[in-house]
């Protein structure tokens, strides 16, 4: 299969007598949102931290447009072009909203080591970080201090980083938890222009947004991947019903 | 103009007001007073590139502040007795040279620094300030063990050392020496916080996991920080032992690196002028309650523990509000 990006094989990963993530494989092609859903505790984040290499797996291998990145470490990852968006903002708290994005667009040009060199005064740096900003939303805030954002307010930012790095591959944990109606849908529209940028792996609980964006949907449960597959395959899969969506969910 | 700008210039002028005064009205003494004020707020401002911006917290500075003050003393104790530092296998002379000594000053603590940095940074939290005081001790007791020069009595050197075009033993004219090299560090200092490399060191001592993930890696950030904020601290060093024109083992103590970080958290940690007017507050206590009782650190202690608990800025921080990112 030459369109996939991102190829996850057979990873497992334990946490003492928690099997969090059970001989897992799938893979990200050009063009998608591959959706991961899964209830709570399921393994979805711990496998999101072994692709972006925060966390190292027991077995199995992580492979980025073709080369082997299991071995490598998260920094390294980023810079091949794999970029994550953290369930629980991770961001510079005491920074503006503006210095986040613009340190993005720093990583992602890769000239850090520059001591006389102001990037809040370099136009190509900032216009890249404003116009990431601009796809989200949050132009109007890009002067406040990070920790003075909302909590949804955070979690457009984590999204807006991730934009400024431009990568191979998106993978994004939870980007629509706690942004209300309005927020959810700006979201989802951001989301939907990027699959042809770069594909998304995409791990979510608001099932609508899951079910207007995948192209193919992963269900985890204990660690296990039990069904993949198109929405309409998915939703009429008796055993993710069993496992997951529920009776409720006969969307 | 921010506040903290305007801060900044009153105590920059009035650093330079004191000593003229004391000129005009002839007391050298003060003079040289303000000369180790602007001596260990240069020692403070290398040690708050790492503590304040790095967020590394160096309990071993004292190694860099100590490796100036000896690479002053060693070189100045062979010119002074006119044998060379080594024959073999090239011939390198002593010197009493100012510029010559604190290039070697510098580089010298550079190479420690990195050296250091590189073992332990690799840790962090406790085991990093532990690793640092380590260093710190280690040299230490390399100084007093070493009976070549001076061992614990320390170097003598009795004439200061020369600057081209200037008369060094006129404490005026070492003061301008002094306080010229800290305004210029001060100035790297400042363009530096705002640098791609400030901001990104900044991002990292606030959320390394941040960083990573727009793929720089902190561990190089935080060593290219150690090593430019030994070299300033090592500078100082050698100032400090021309100023004294004396050198002991007593620069690397882990007091000397307690008394560099108290500069800095008095003044404010991770501010520009911080180290400046930490290391004023400092020495007018010291001179100040040192007459009345030589218990003074008594209330040095107790005005630590006030700006910890109450002013987390410092005295900058009190004088120029909350620090403001800059646009
Ligand atoms: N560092 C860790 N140490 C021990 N157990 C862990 C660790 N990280 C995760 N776990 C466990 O692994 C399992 C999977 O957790 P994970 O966070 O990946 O779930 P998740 O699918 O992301 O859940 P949620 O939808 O709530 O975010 C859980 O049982 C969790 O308690
Ligand atoms: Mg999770």
């Amino acid at each position: 299969m030459t369109e996939a990006l991102l190829e996850v094989r057979e990873i497992s990963k334990s946490f003492g007598a928690v099997l969090a993530c059970a001989d897992v494989s799938l893979d990200l092609r050009i063009g998608e949102i591959h959706a991961l859903i899964g209830p709570n505790g399921a393994g979805k984040s711990t496998l999101i931290r072994q692709i972006a290499g925060n966390l190292k797996p027991d077995a199995g291998s992580i492979h980025l447009a073709g080369r082997d990145v299991t071995g490598w470490d998260t920094a390294s990852r980023s810079r091949a072009g794999l970029c994550r968006t953290f369930q629980i903002s991770s961001l510079a708290m005491e920074m503006t909203v503006l210095q986040n994005v613009v340190l993005g667009a720093l990583g992602r040009r890769g000239d850090v080591f520059r001591f006389f060199h102001d990037p809040l005064k370099d136009t190509g740096l900032v216009e890249a970080g404003m116009h990431a900003l601009e796809r989200v939303g949050l132009r109007h805030v890009a002067r406040d201090r990070t920790a003075d954002l909302s909590h949804g307010q955070r979690r457009q930012l984590e999204v807006a980083v991730a934009l400024t790095l431009s990568p191979k591959v998106f993978l994004m944990d939870e980007p629509m938890a706690g942004l209300g109606m309005e927020g959810s849908r700006t979201m989802t529209a951001v989301l939907d222009g990027l699959r042809a940028e770069a594909p998304i792996l995409l791990v979510e609980h608001d099932m609508d947004a899951v079910f207007a964006l995948a192209d193919r949907i992963s269900v985890l449960v204990y660690g296990e991947i039990i069904a993949t597959g198109t929405g309409a395959e998915i939703r009429a899969d008796p055993l993710v019903r069993s496992a997951y969506l529920g009776e409720e969910a006969t969307v | 103009m921010r506040r903290e700008t305007w801060v900044g210039i009153i105590l920059v002028l009035g650093l330079l007001a004191v000593p003229l005064w004391a000129l005009a009205v002839d007391e050298p003494y003060t003079i040289t007073l303000a000369t180790r004020v602007v001596i260990l707020a240069l020692a403070g401002v290398g040690l708050n590139v790492a503590l304040g911006l790095g967020g590394l917290v160096s309990l071993g500075h004292a190694v860099f502040f100590g490796l100036g003050g000896y690479a002053m003393g060693i070189l100045a104790s062979h010119a002074q007795s006119y044998t060379p530092l080594a024959e073999w296998p090239i011939l390198i002379e002593g010197s009493k040279s100012m510029p010559v000594i604190w290039l070697v000053a510098c580089a010298v603590s550079g190479l420690v620094a990195l050296a250091i940095g590189a073992l332990s940074l690799r840790t962090s939290g406790v085991y990093f300030i532990m690793i640092t005081l380590a260093f710190g001790q280690m040299f230490y007791f390399f100084s007093i063990s070493w009976p070549a020069y001076g061992g614990e009595d320390g170097l003598s050197i009795y004439v200061r050392n020369e600057f081209p075009g200037l008369n060094t033993l006129d404490p005026i004219q070492f003061f301008g020496v002094c306080y010229v090299i800290l305004c210029l560090a001060l100035l790297l200092v400042s363009k530096l916080s705002r640098s791609s490399f400030g901001l990104a060191l900044v991002a990292a001592r606030q959320n390394a996991e941040r960083v990573q993930a727009v793929g720089i890696e902190p561990y190089r950030l935080r060593l290219v920080a150690f090593v430019i904020s030994g070299v300033i601290t090592g500078l100082a060093g050698a100032l400090f032992a021309d100023l004294n024109r004396f050198v002991s083992p007593s620069m690397f103590t882990w007091q000397t690196s307690g008394e560099i970080m108290i500069f800095v958290i008095l003044g404010g940690v991770g501010r520009v002028m911080g180290p400046v007017a930490g290391a004023i507050m400092f020495i007018l206590l010291e001179h100040f309650l040192g007459g009345l009782s030589e218990y003074w650190h008594i209330y040095l202690g107790a005005l630590l523990l006030g700006v910890v608990l109450f002013a987390r800025g410092g005295l900058i921080g009190v004088l120029a509000g909350r620090e403001v990112a800059h646009d």
